[in-house]
């Protein structure tokens, strides 16, 4: 009996040295809603990952769990994470933002991130991206591209950043073309394959010959390339998914951003309680090469994207008219960063009710 | 050639009693199988998914936190499923369970006192058990199939959920994203060591549900009556049970448990009804049931079994990097041995080579 006491508290103790050895690189973890294999929006976290894995590789470990529901699952698998050992975590969709805002209460010691919450505390930063930027150039290209002058959208949740972007899209497709329409369906899911093509389905039969999505699967642009219409990608490169269909995507580039916030935890010069919004100058947003259209739109495009980078146009410039008619911003105004992330209205011409 | 089954004339007492052990077994053998052709370490695999979540107090925590549904669920099934009754619709009993109990603290959040949680969970047992009085009235009057109405009204509840919480339930301050408001301390289902882990009361009532079941099942003529209508409906006919009326009682109680299960999900785990409650709970909760042998405190041990899998998947993933769905093949492959060790301790299969016309 005791042999078997003291072979088993020295198998216990190897293999607690055997956990502390492996502890001797830096854990940042990872938490993603979907799979990182969608195409879209978490296989472009999982490549940022990667690009940790790549640049820091021998003095970080990273971890990664996929397909979190949001709800009380998010909370375990982050709470399993901090007791493991992981100096920093990413929570990398909206949704988290609660749980993760409770875990990080319960472990102060552990540095969270989140992406695209509005929520921090002395432990908790968040971080997002300027996607409008980019959704402002795709407006654009649609603008001309468009034979119907109608649009698309597919949407995920009503919430302010997705009515950013569907704001952000139209003004780019009316500053080339005043008469454009879009149309908008809600298919409240970030990622859900099946749906996002019957929403582009009936899109497509409503007369659009341009889609766009704020979803995160390869659906749509599979759609798109059946039907042969055009499309834009939309968190990651789809043009494998519709190599005759997509004109561009907007590129979600987390990597740089994950490795300047993993080496500022490592060498203690991380700041919680920060809200990052950075752009296409910065780099965390980039856009897939232009294809499938004439060379006098990319040219244009490219220089939007020229422009957005040099500061010199804001997407959300005056004059621009809410929904109803009423004035938003007056000829030359620029709209300020909370009226932008808070936003729950349309701009004029959206043929949409925003679901209140 | 063909395969036939054939009815053993007396099936082992003694491997009727080891089949689900058996199941595991298997499914542990299987599991290490496909770890191999993952090419990752079948035994540090298999430790990683069904040993490590248990190593550490917050653990086991999160473990009672998903078996309590499951066995609250369970529970109610294998009373169902003795009295010959096939409900297949607990994920929707358990849905409108959750919406049924939400009502107080959504629509009258001002509302708090302790008679705030006994009345949501009364309503959440409400709730369930008016959603399983549908396939019931449904078969009493109209003899449709339960299995098929009990399975569509799953849909039917996901949707209406869905619609609440993205519509009229929605909070107001919540930026548009779908959900209700958290709800107030008042109408919180407590944990039950805070300082430990995030276990709620939820498990203590899967428990004491199980035991009263059981007791029911054991010693009350209502046992007996659901055992010999289950069995054999005509015998009960003559020893004047009513199986009209025992329909109903199954699905009164399975529902109910289920709404109970759903509520208690919503107050303790979640803290808001969202626009999806449960990962699947109603539909592997049948698992449970028949892994716990149809007895109510067999579904206890299965479903800290089956909670097990959810959390070592998990584990898995983050630990070894298996891909989470392999959560959901060993679930798959649990029920397939244990259905099929049932068959074979019932039924003797017997190999026809050659074709023979029945006569």
């Amino acid at each position: 009996m005791n042999k078997l006491v003291l072979g088993l508290t020295t198998a216990l103790a190897l293999t607690l040295a055997s956990g502390a050895q492996a502890a001797d690189k830096y854990k940042a973890c990872f938490m993603y809603v979907g799979s990182k294999t969608d195409g879209g929006w978490t296989q472009a976290q999982d490549v940022g990952r990667q690009m940790v894995d790549k640049e820091l590789g021998d003095k970080v470990e990273t971890v990664y769990v996929e397909n979190v529901p949001e709800g009380p699952d998010a909370e375990r698998a982050l709470t399993r994470f901090a007791r493991s050992g992981c100096g920093i975590i990413f929570a990398t969709s909206f949704g988290f933002m609660d749980q993760t805002v409770a875990v990080a209460e319960k472990f102060p010691n552990v540095k969270f991130e989140h992406a695209t919450g509005y929520k921090t505390a002395p432990n908790l930063t968040t971080y997002n991206s300027r996607f409008y930027e980019g959704r402002y150039i795709i407006g654009q290209i649609a603008g001309k591209m468009s034979k119907t002058g109608v649009a698309g959208y597919i949407a995920s949740f009503p919430i302010p950043e997705v009515v950013m972007g569907i704001n952000s899209f139209l003004l780019g497709a009316r500053s080339v073309n005043p008469d454009f329409k879009l149309k908008v369906v809600w298919v409240n899911t970030w990622f859900d394959a099946g749906k996002e093509a019957d929403a582009a389905k009936a899109l497509i039969d409503q007369g659009v010959d341009i889609i766009t999505q704020h979803t995160d699967s390869t659906g749509p642009m599979q759609v798109a390339e059946e039907r042969g219409i055009h499309a834009f990608g939309q968190a990651f490169d789809q043009i494998k998914a519709g190599p005759h269909a997509q004109l561009s995507a907007i590129t979600d580039t987390w990597g740089p951003y994950y490795v300047k916030e993993i080496k500022a935890a490592m060498d203690g010069t991380w700041k919680g309680g920060q809200q990052s919004w950075d752009g296409l100058k910065d780099g965390i947003l980039t856009m897939a090469p232009y294809t499938n259209m004439p060379d006098d739109v990319k040219a244009m495009a490219e220089e939007t994207e020229a422009k957005i980078k040099s500061g010199e146009l804001h997407p959300f410039t005056g004059p621009i008219n809410k929904q109803d008619g009423t004035v938003w911003l007056k000829d030359g105004e620029v709209s300020d960063d909370g009226t932008l992330l808070g936003m729950n209205f349309y701009v004029e011409g959206v043929d949409d009710t925003l679901p209140q | 050639m063909r395969i036939e089954l054939i009815k053993r004339p007396q099936h082992s007492v003694l491997f009727s009693a080891l089949s689900p052990f058996i199941a595991l077994l298997l499914t542990l053998v299987a599991g290490a199988i496909i770890f191999t052709a993952l090419g990752k370490p079948p035994l540090a695999a298999l430790y990683t998914y069904f040993v490590e979540p248990l190593t550490e107090v917050w653990q086991l925590h999160e473990l009672a936190i998903k078996a309590a549904p499951l066995i609250m669920i369970a529970v109610g099934l294998s009373v169902c499923y003795r009295s010959n009754n096939w409900n297949i619709g607990a994920e929707g009993q358990f849905i409108m369970g959750g919406i049924a109990g939400s009502l107080i603290p959504i629509l009258l959040p001002g509302f708090q006192n302790f008679l705030t949680l006994p009345l949501m969970l009364l309503f959440g047992f409400a709730g369930g058990a008016a959603m399983g009085a549908v396939p019931a009235f449904l078969k009493t009057r109209f003899n449709t199939n339960e299995i098929l109405t009990s399975l569509m009204l799953v849909y039917v509840a996901q949707l209406f959920l869905d619609w609440l919480a993205r519509g009229v339930f929605r909070d107001p301050a919540g930026n548009n994203f779908p959900g209700s408001i958290r709800f107030p301390p008042a109408a919180r289902l407590g944990e039950i060591a805070p300082s430990q882990g995030s276990a709620h009361y939820g498990i203590v009532f899967a428990v004491v549900a199980a035991v009263l079941v059981w007791l029911m099942m054991r010693y009350t003529i209502k046992g007996f009556e659901i055992r010999v209508l289950g069995e054999s409906p005509r015998a009960g006919r003559f020893a004047g049970f009513s199986s009209r009326k025992m329909v109903y009682f199954a699905f009164l109680l399975s529902g109910g448990l289920a709404g109970l299960a759903g509520i208690c999900e919503v107050s303790g785990a979640i803290g808001q009804l969202r626009e999806t409650i449960s990962p699947g709970y109603g539909f592997t909760a049948i698992i449970v049931a028949f892994l716990g042998r149809l007895n109510p405190l067999g579904a206890v041990a299965a479903g800290f079994v089956l909670a097990l899998t959810y959390l070592g998947g998990e584990g898995a993933q983050m630990a070894l990097g298996i891909s989470d769905k392999v959560a959901r093949v060993f679930q798959g492959l649990l029920l397939f041995f244990v259905l099929g060790c049932d068959t074979l301790i019932r039924y003797q299969v017997r190999v026809v080579w050659r074709g023979k016309v029945k006569a």
